[in-house]
């Protein structure tokens, strides 16, 4: 598979002298096209600057990004660059700009310069993926957190976007609110391929990716599945972050001799696997 | 028996009150917090959370019912309110946007020097509070802008807690922080609440957060107070809070998992530690 996001010894400072510290340091990254990628860190580490980097809200110091092969330099190229990579935001209110949902949806393609008639076409199937057809004449201040998220995502969609990037998207929901966006997330991805990073400060979404990267100061410290990535529990808590509860837990267990998986991610498979250990026992 | 600090009568509150879109927001509210207790508060976004704590201090106004601290009607004389917003401290959600002195000892000192301490007092009151948010005295000269989220969320923190107030109220404080400052804003309040003795209530969209914390927890849907009973109790109501759009700690339903498949667990499990040590319990005894 080709790269679709290429980060390639970037270097970044928000100062544009030489003394402020560098946000990022000689950062390489490759996403493939169609991956979900989680990027974990703590406060600070880097990782919204990586999101803003990748649809040219900011510009690298040093290095190079391309997207779709497109280098994020070329002035020429913005609008095809932020059609092809659309940003989710933390906080919604944030990201809404119209009095009626189905105006903020429309507000992105209508920008674009797409046909009134396209844009219609575009406006209902976006609202129909995030299963919020049914609010398209309501106001935007008068749904919940989950609500107004999935309508910032239908405005992204109605770009029709090559990649996605969540920046803590959730991080202001609850949890049935986080659990919506997560499965739009995993859909837009398994199903119409669009290509994610997500960004998040919580371990048991990170699970859903095919890919981890966790930064700390600028630079990657592990890169790999989930289960590769979250077995190392020292490391993570290190760096202020850390893993979930269930390989917590099993590995507790593990260093009180009780056989199990080192590599087990959600409460399920724990349960799964207690239960076979129980039974061996018998 | 412990002694309620707050209560609420029949507490209802609308908002565009009288107009065409007039919505209830918190609905027959009756509600006893005794003092001492630390109080965890869930509910899914729009349940009325923030509606019912920003009653506590009189920051909004009952449509119809009362609100009782240390058993007298906050609203009973108008003139009085401000001495109720010193005893009922409220923490707003992402407090360090409102942040705004020149110096972080400035706006610390902002709270106690509005309920008119002298300087000298102001002083102690805002080194004690410094320290126990974990920053050094040499944070005191800085600007607040220049510290980190997690700095200036703590600062944010101590400005409420300098005018020591019986009861602190915390909407949200770990929203948007990452687990190492999860910890510490956490720590920060259970060792604020023994250290002092005074009630704390923080609102959360994370059972486990609350499970580890909380003495009590109140749940709120639809505008309505679901459950006000210990973490047992109201963990114990799996089904109903999952259909309220809220959950029971990852946990705790590892322990319920096992209870359905036939297993003898206590299902009142919140921490790592407490679960180890009822499944090696379980393990040696299928061993025998």
């Amino acid at each position: 598979m080709e790269n679709y996001i290429d980060f390639q010894n970037v270097s970044f400072t928000y100062q544009s002298d030489n003394q402020s510290p560098k946000v990022l340091k000689d950062f390489n990254l490759q996403v493939k096209k169609g991956e979900f990628l989680a990027i974990l860190g703590h406060n600070g580490c880097g990782k919204s600057t990586v999101a803003k980097l990748c649809n040219a809200i900011e510009l690298p110091t040093n290095g190079k990004i391309y997207v779709d092969g497109i280098d994020t330099c070329d002035e020429d190229k913005l609008y095809d660059i932020r059609q092809r990579v659309g940003v989710v935001l933390q906080n919604p209110d944030n990201q809404i700009v119209a009095t009626i949902v189905e105006d903020d949806v429309a507000f992105g393609p209508e920008n674009l310069g797409v046909e009134p008639s396209e844009i219609r076409r575009r406006v209902d199937e976006a609202l129909k993926c995030v299963s919020m057809y049914d609010f398209r004449f309501f106001e935007p201040h008068k749904l919940s957190g989950g609500q107004k998220q999935r309508v910032a995502i239908a405005g992204i969609i109605a770009m029709k976007p090559e990649c996605i990037v969540f920046d803590e998207s959730t991080a202001m929901l609850d949890p049935r609110g986080r659990a919506e966006v997560m499965s739009e997330v995993l859909k837009l991805n398994k199903e119409l391929g669009i290509t994610v990073i997500f960004i998040t400060h919580y371990m048991d979404e990170a699970v859903n990716a095919d890919r981890v990267v966790v930064m700390d100061e600028g630079k990657i410290i592990l890169n790999g599945t989930p289960k590769e990535v979250f077995v190392n529990i020292e490391l993570l808590k290190k760096v202020g972050l850390d893993v979930p509860e269930a390989t917590e837990l099993s590995q507790m267990l593990i260093n009180e001799g009780i056989e199990l998986p080192e590599d087990i991610l959600e409460i399920e498979e724990l349960t799964n696997k207690l239960i076979e250990a129980l039974e061996d026992k018998n | 028996m412990s002694v309620a600090i707050l209560e609420t009568k029949d507490l209802n509150h609308a908002y565009s009150k009288g107009t065409a879109h007039e919505i209830a927001a918190i609905e027959n509210i009756n509600l006893s917090i005794e003092e001492g207790e630390l109080v965890g508060i869930i509910g899914h976004t729009g349940s009325g959370k923030s509606t019912l704590i920003q009653h506590f201090n009189g920051i909004l106004k009952p449509s119809s019912g009362t609100v009782l601290l240390d058993g007298e009607d906050i609203w009973k004389d108008k003139t009085k309110i401000r001495n109720v917003r010193f005893k009922v401290g409220l923490c707003f959600q992402y407090p360090e946007y409102q942040l705004f002195e020149e110096t972080v000892y400035k706006d610390i000192a902002f709270g106690p020097k509005n309920m008119g301490l002298s300087a000298e007092e102001i002083d102690k009151k805002v080194r004690q509070v410094i320290s126990f948010v974990g920053l050094s005295e040499d944070y005191l000269e800085k600007s607040p802008f220049d510290l980190s989220g997690g700095e200036k969320r703590r600062v944010a923190i101590a400005g409420v807690m300098a005018m020591e107030p019986r009861v602190l109220i915390l909407d949200e404080p770990c929203a948007g922080l990452d687990p190492k400052g999860r910890n510490t804003i956490l720590q920060l309040v259970t060792d604020y609440q023994k250290k002092t003795g005074s009630t704390v209530v923080v609102i959360s969209h994370s059972m486990e957060d609350i499970s580890k914390i909380a003495s009590k927890i109140l749940v709120m849907n639809k505008s309505r107070l679901a459950y006000y009973d210990s973490v047992d109790n109201v963990f114990s109501n799996a089904a109903e809070l999952k259909e309220m759009g809220l959950n029971i700690p990852s946990i705790t339903q590892l322990f319920l998992n096992l209870r359905n498949r036939g297993y003898d667990v206590k299902t009142n499990i919140y921490t790592l530690e407490e679960a180890k040590k009822e499944l090696l319990r379980l393990f040696s005894k299928e061993e025998k």
